[in-house]
């Protein structure tokens, strides 16, 4: 699912990888693939990820992890990266979920009384990134839905999620809800939908596999 | 005509902290936190204070002193997904947190900055972070109130500087300490390497040393400023 979701990325585009599942985005983009990858705490062109004993010190992404720099990156103030996420800077974002909603929500900061770190950079990521997609598992380890009808936990945005890549398959979210588009192999029809907490729009002929 | 110079021991600096101070403290994970600025503070002492931070570093690390040392009682900040004993102490109630939206955070400390008393945007309306706060319309559409943020003192980290103040941040290193070092009453900056005047190029200089009050030279680093072995 995140080879898949690394095709998502078009030549020449901002992005800006969310952390978890997101990140593992980069290990599919490879080196030659005209792409800015941007980070909240201040890189435009991040280069591939460094063990300890090559890290510089003062070079993370905003998950922590030790990243480079590719030529022609640039540093800038905490101000200056989100005034590119909020002025429509960033082609695409991807982002993780604990809930989407068949309308576009996504609620992916806050599980009230058990989690709450705090929302980073995440509500202005999905609100102002010009294309919103989620990765995430099809259902958490309790084996409930991720994508229902409509999410109950706190929102980080309203109506911004375009696509779902899950391990399952790939779902848009339309005017209708939630739409299938591609299959992961051997998963069938009928466990996607028994998978998904909302009506699932299914194509006419049978769907691609990825 | 010369600089002034504003090279001072970092106890007299952090002395100026009362019990009751809102502090603002750079840094995004570990680059850019003025590890050796919050030792002096933790030994300095003052308490119930409110720190404005990205976050609260990871446990055993940067701000978590702090925490320990039972100094805080606010901390106005957007993560501590890395802090379990943070969360722990927001959870039991033992500090009060208030969590922005990262890129509000470093908007309304630039206001602050900036002679500026608020920001207005769309960023959260319509969820919790929007609790509370006044809503004015701009051109058709509802735009959050966010006030402009300022602290009595500042503590900010930069690789390089001069005795006047004048600051280079590295890398990711720089985040929120060239805005923090423009809205506070009083700045400190830790510097790892403090360089006569005209040592730094007056082009390569992030922040200028008309914002900063006193600046303290490193030296050698000690291990919490290094690469995290996780």
């Amino acid at each position: 699912m995140v080879a898949r979701a690394a095709r998502e990325i078009a030549p020449g585009m901002v992005v800006n990888l969310g952390i978890g599942l997101p990140t593992k985005v980069i290990n599919h983009l490879s080196a030659d693939f005209p792409v800015c990858l941007h980070t909240e705490n201040g890189l435009a062109g991040i280069g591939p990820t460094l063990p300890p004993e090559m890290a510089d010190r003062n070079l993370i992404d905003a998950g922590g992890t030790y990243v480079s720099t590719v030529p022609g990156s640039a540093f800038f103030d905490s101000a200056t990266s989100f005034a590119m996420v909020r002025s429509g800077r960033l082609d695409l974002t991807m982002l993780g979920a604990f809930e989407v909603g068949a309308n576009g929500d996504l609620a992916n900061w806050k599980i009230p009384g058990k989690f709450s770190p705090g929302v980073g950079g995440g509500i202005e990521l999905a609100q102002k990134a010009r294309r919103v997609v989620v990765l995430t598992t099809h259902t958490d380890r309790a084996g409930n839905p991720k994508l229902k009808a409509a999410c109950s936990l706190p929102l980080t945005a309203h109506r911004c999620v375009a696509r779902v890549f899950t391990d399952m398959a790939v779902i848009d979210v339309g005017p209708q809800g939630f739409v299938l588009v591609e299959l992961a192999q051997g998963v069938s029809l009928p466990e996607v939908i028994e998978a998904t907490g909302a009506p699932l729009v299914t194509p006419q002929t049978p769907p691609a596999t990825f | 005509m010369k600089l002034p110079n504003k090279q001072c021991e970092i106890e007299a600096a952090i002395a100026i902290i009362k019990d009751g101070d809102t502090v603002m403290i750079g840094g995004f994970g570990v680059p850019g936190t003025p590890m050796t600025l919050i030792h002096a503070l933790v030994a300095h002492g003052a308490r119930d204070l409110t720190l404005v931070k990205n976050d609260a570093n990871e446990p055993g690390m940067g701000l978590d002193h702090l925490l320990k040392s039972g100094q805080v009682s606010r901390l106005v900040t957007t993560h501590l997904g890395l802090n379990s004993y943070a969360i722990g102490l927001m959870n039991e109630g033992k500090i009060s947190v208030e969590f922005n939206a990262q890129g509000i955070l470093a908007e309304r400390i630039r206001a602050g900055g900036s002679g500026i008393g608020a920001v207005l945007s769309d960023i959260g309306i319509g969820t919790e972070l929007a609790a509370g706060k006044q809503v004015v319309e701009i051109a058709g559409k509802p735009h959050l109130v966010e006030a402009a943020l300022r602290a009595d003192v500042a503590l900010i980290h930069a690789a390089c500087g001069d005795t006047f103040g004048n600051l280079a941040y590295a890398a990711t290193a720089q985040n929120f300490n060239p805005l923090m070092a423009m809205a506070a009453d009083c700045v400190i900056a830790e510097v790892e390497t403090v360089l006569p005047l005209g040592g730094l190029s007056a082009n390569a200089i992030h922040t200028s040393g008309v914002f900063i009050d006193h600046v303290t030279e490193l030296g050698d680093l000690s291990k919490e400023y290094a690469v995290v072995q996780r």
